[in-house]
Parts: C-alpha cells; structure tokens; sequence
C-alpha cells in the first residue's frame, strides 16, 4: 500500500495565496484589505475559482489585478484555476477593513469615511460644492482642519486634500 | 486594410442595452477632448476622470450585450466589435452626447461652461437610469442590475461635481452667467429626445428589461429644477425641434466623431492592449 495522500485543501491554499497580493497603486494594502479578493473555493469540476469584485468601473488597473491574482493563486495550488469577477454586490469603500484604513493613513492617504447614501433626490438642499458631512482627517498630523483642492485625484478612487495645518497636501480615499 | 463592419441584432432588448452604453461611450468620446486643454488642471483631471468612468461602464454594458446577442442569435462578439465596428447608423446614443465640445467641424464648439451643463443634464439622466435599474424589481435582468448599482455610485458623484460648477458660473459672474445661459439655449432643444419612447423602449419595459425614458422625466426635472434655481438659470420653453440619434439618425458631426474613435481599430483589426 502506498502512502496515504494528506487532503489538501486546496481552497484554503488558494486563499492564503490570494492573500498576500497587494493593490497595484498603494503598495502596502492587500486586495483582501481592500475588499476586492472576496472568496476561493473548490469548483465542482475540480478547478480552484477566486472571486473578486471590481471597484470603479473605469479603473485601469483592473485587468492587471485579476493577472496577479491568478499568478498568485497558480503558484499555490496544483490544477486549473479560474479568476470570477462579480460585479453584486456593487464594491463600496465601507469593505476596506480596519487594517486596512490603518495602512492607507500610514501610507499618507486619508481612508474613506462610511458612506451614506442620500434618501432621495439630490441628497442634499443647496449645491453649493458637495457638502461633506465627514470631516476628512490629515493622515500626516491628524487635524481635522483640511480643505479639498480636487475632487478628482491622481487615480479613480481618490480626490486631493490639503491640510490647514500642517500645511501638506493629501490624499483621500472617496466614499463609494 | 480595414476591418469590416458588423451589424448587429434588432431585437429590442439588445438594442435597448446598446442605447445605454453608446450613451456613456459617446459621451466619454466628447469629454475626453478636453484631456490637456481645461482651464485649470483639477478640472482636466475631473473631465478624463468622468470619461473613465464613462468609458467602464460602457465596456460593462457592450460586454453584456455581447453575451445577449450570443443567445439571441449564436454570433460570438466582444466589447471591442460593439465600439469600433459598427456604421453610424447603428450608434443608438440620443444626439445630445456627440454634439462636439471641443473639436467641432471648424474648430471648438462648447466652452467650458457648456461642458459642465451637457455633464450634468447627462449624468442625471444616467443618475434615474441606474437608480431605476437597480430598485428592487427594477430590472429582469440580474447582471444589467449589477452594473446599474455600481454605476450609480458614479453617477452620483458626476451629478454633484458638475452642478457645484453649473451653480458655481451660473451664480458666479456676468461672463460666466451668460456662458451658461447660451449654453442652455444651445443644448435644451436636443433634452426632448431624451425623453421619447418608442418601440424599443416599449418592449424593454413590457419584458421588465427596465423603465421607458418617459418614466424617468419627472425626477429628472425636479433635480435639474433644483440646480437652475441655485444658479439663476431659467429652464427655455420647449421647441418643436427633436433629435433623432436613437433611432441611428445622427447629427452631421457624429462621422466626425466615429471616425477618429474607430481609425486604429479599422486600420489594425482586432489591436488590443
């Protein structure tokens, strides 16, 4: 009689791989951390499928995420794998977890703040450049003293801030 | 070598998706001539950013079509065959979006001001459309809801951006005021159109695809209602002018548009990435 095959749980490889791969713009945040890696497991047909969401629908960087994430996930685990990308339940910033709101104000990008959806209409009475009920917090000297100087930033995801107190600009991850 | 031409299935659900994501990719075209000429830079940065949405959205949709159109009639096509390929005829965008801004026939059409107005009489029609979509029950189909509700957070956050600036000239000097209100003389008689139904919209709503635009004219009014009054801006009385660019009769600027959009892809079939 041979050895006895240990069961590998190759879902369970797969995630730990998933894991460890990280955003492509902010290098320290890991798509788990992000909420865009959402789940792996073992398909009927013996294949090992991870699951993940996109984030803005415009985002360049969303082809490039899915090829690490395969790369990753196939130097972990023996046989075929398959990348999902699932857009239900529509990505919002309130998925990005604590640890990972933590490693984007250390990396010098104010995190998002929850998001709350207007109840109907316009959201708000007067538009007078986007009210914001959430103060944005300075993530380098944590005044809540800031201004926004555009509401569109250097990627799909942020706007550009800056602090009135220490005087440096910022970038804020944007409630979605 | 060029690449030939596809056409694509009549069936009105088809035709129904293909109306909203040549809506958004029309739009992003137009918006993303501004890329390097906006007055100031932040904003050249908001106009490429809302193109890129636009754009997204856009690729979801033709996606999506191309998977509809797969069981409606058996041909396999992409994204990319949806976008680059198709004649003018076939481009079923409502004529407001491929009315130039930047690049006219003779030279620039829209100024600043007139952009900020299209983007926000567009973003709130897309505004309706996707909240419409993605209410419980709002669509038959689970995968043009899916789409709807990420779009939407978009959607939003275009619709608030462009009317601060809509409010921000119309209240803002007497250059920039009247800016606005020749824009809004220009670009209203072309808002009817938006709100027509037709056989395709009739069918769309009969199989529970979505709503018809008519529905949507009401919520649409009431929020532009809102920002015209923060901006002293007058809603100009209706003409009995309509455009016809969702039925795939298009303005005389529409080749224009389509044939810089599609050179590279007619001249290197099949070019990815």
């Amino acid at each position: 009689m041979s050895a006895v095959a240990v069961p590998v749980d190759r879902a369970a490889l797969a995630w730990a791989a998933l894991a460890t791969v990280m955003d492509l713009e902010v290098l320290v945040v890991l798509l788990v951390e992000l909420g865009i890696a959402r789940e792996a497991w073992l398909a009927e047909d013996g294949a090992v499928e991870v699951l993940l969401t996109p984030t803005y629908s415009g985002c360049p960087a969303t082809e490039l995420i899915e090829q690490q994430a395969r790369a990753a996930v196939e130097a972990a685990v023996s046989g075929p794998v398959r990348v999902l990308t699932q857009r239900a339940p529509a990505w919002t910033t309130d998925w990005i977890s604590a640890e990972g709101r933590r490693k984007l104000r250390e990396y010098g990008i104010a995190p998002p703040g929850p998001v709350e959806l207007p109840t109907a209409g316009m959201g708000h009475a007067v538009i007078r450049f986007m009210p914001r009920a959430v103060t944005v917090t300075c993530p380098h000297c944590d005044s809540p003293d800031t201004e926004r100087l555009s509401a569109f930033g250097s990627t799909a995801c942020k706007a550009l801030y800056r602090c009135r107190a220490c005087r440096e600009p910022f970038e804020h991850f944007k409630p979605i | 070598m060029t690449t030939p031409s596809i056409t694509v299935s009549s069936d009105p659900q088809l035709q129904y998706l293909l109306r909203l994501a040549d809506t958004c990719l029309i739009h992003a075209q137009r918006l993303a001539e501004w890329c390097g000429h906006a007055p100031v830079l932040e904003e050249d940065i908001a106009l490429t950013n809302l193109s890129l949405d636009l754009i997204g959205q856009s690729r979801a949709l033709y996606s999506h079509a191309a998977t509809v159109e797969q069981r409606l009639t058996g041909v396999v096509r992409d994204e990319d065959a949806y976008a680059f390929l198709r004649e003018e005829r076939d481009y079923r965008n409502p004529t407001l979006v491929e009315l130039p801004l930047r690049r006219g026939i003779s030279g620039p059409a829209e100024d600043f001001a007139g952009t900020v107005l299209r983007n926000l009489l567009v973003a709130t029609l897309l505004k309706q459309v996707w909240e419409a979509l993605s209410a419980p029950g709002g669509t038959a189909d689970a995968e043009l809801a899916a789409i709807a509700a990420k779009s939407l957070k978009e959607a939003r956050y275009h619709q608030q951006h462009s009317a601060d600036w809509v409010v921000r000239l119309g209240d803002g000097t007497e250059e920039s005021a009247r800016r606005l209100r020749d824009a809004l003389q220009r670009q209203w008689p072309y808002v009817a159109e938006l709100f027509e139904s037709d056989a395709t919209d009739a069918a769309a709503a009969a199989a529970g695809l979505g709503p018809r635009m008519a529905d949507l004219r009401a919520a649409w009014e009431a929020e532009i209602g809102e920002v015209f009054t923060a901006a002293g801006l007058t809603r100009p009385k209706s003409t009995p002018f309509r455009s016809t660019g969702r039925q795939g009769v298009h303005s005389e600027h529409m080749g224009f548009l389509l044939a810089e959009m599609q050179s590279l892809q007619r001249a290197y079939p099949g070019g990815v990435w």
